[in-house]
């Protein structure tokens, strides 16, 4: 049986899913958080390719890379937040984040 | 077939390593298969024809994000055994809503077809014989040129947001000041004693 297109949607379907339990399941460590959360995109990233692939636009391919940029972005605020986080509070557990309840 | 047999190979590393970046119980090994998920998944890219992309996330993820990740979890001090609590409790709900999300996908799947039209709506075809980073070049630095400037004005601002997040002033830590030592005149300097012989200067 060939690869096609619906087997790489196929793959992005499942790292989205695993994705998203991960987000559900790692309440005390926001580092696993975030990592889910780089998955999710990286499944979008499989998605907007494989179209762009069989499809034969470039302009999925273009919107990867900004999906890439903006996940860098992500990842670099995200983890400075946590450090900040860690030095005010001494744990990166999100059950107790309620610091700007007022 | 060749291709097909490493594109399942591919697939299936990624989505083990996945699974187990969620699952594991030190967040060492977490960053460590999120490593190898991206490796897989940049393989995915060269057997789709995007050498480019799978390069990009080679470097980007690979080299900076995923680092970034294993330094800030080696860089916090936090207990690894407490982290993993609440893990069974919360698995039913996750699994229910990852179950539900997988039936949709799917259903999403089987039911949709591409439009008639859609190869005549394509925004920038594929250029027969270019390299893909030499066709992908011509679109970004052409079509695409504003967006790929706000792209590099939301790294900008990134890169200022965590700087400014992270800085943190020491008090006590001395510092050269420049406008005070060029300030500096003979008055604040030099002060002038009359020393009486046998009494040394007072203060």
């Amino acid at each position: 049986m060939d690869v096609g297109l619906g087997h790489y949607l196929a793959v992005a379907g499942v790292l989205f899913t695993i994705g998203v339990f991960g987000i559900f399941v790692n309440r005390k460590n926001v580092i696993i958080l975030l990592m889910s959360v780089e998955l999710i995109l990286l499944s979008v990233n499989i998605n907007l390719v494989a179209f762009s692939a069989f499809l034969g636009d470039l302009a999925g391919q273009v919107f990867a890379l900004f999906v890439l940029t903006v996940a860098a972005a992500e990842a670099a605020v995200g983890l400075a937040i946590l450090v900040v986080y860690f030095r005010n509070r001494g744990d990166i557990s999100v059950e107790g984040v309620n610091l700007m309840k007022g | 077939m060749l291709a097909n047999l490493a594109f399942w190979a591919f697939s299936g590393v990624a989505i083990f390593s996945a699974l187990m970046v969620v699952i594991a119980r030190n967040p060492v090994r977490s960053v460590l298969f999120l490593i190898l998920a991206f490796f897989s998944a940049a393989g995915l890219f060269v057997l789709l024809g995007a050498e480019f992309l799978a390069m990009l996330l080679i470097v980007v993820y690979v080299g900076a994000v995923a680092v970034l990740f294993l330094f800030v979890v080696m860089m916090l001090d936090v207990d690894f055994t407490e982290l993993k609590q609440g893990f069974l409790s919360y698995l039913p709900l996750g699994g229910l809503v990852a179950i539900i999300l997988a039936v949709e996908l799917g259903m999403i799947g089987m039911t949709w077809q591409a439009s008639d039209q859609a190869m005549a709506l394509r925004d920038a075809a594929i250029p027969e014989g270019m390299t893909n980073i030499e066709a992908l070049g011509l679109v970004i630095y052409d079509q695409y040129v504003y967006f790929f400037q706000a792209a590099g004005l939301v790294l900008l601002v990134a890169m200022i947001g965590a700087i400014v997040l992270t800085l943190r002033h020491k008090p006590g830590v001395r510092r050269q000041s420049v406008s005070a030592q060029v300030g500096r005149d003979r008055k604040d300097a030099v002060t002038m004693h009359d020393i009486k012989p046998g009494q040394g200067i007072g203060e």
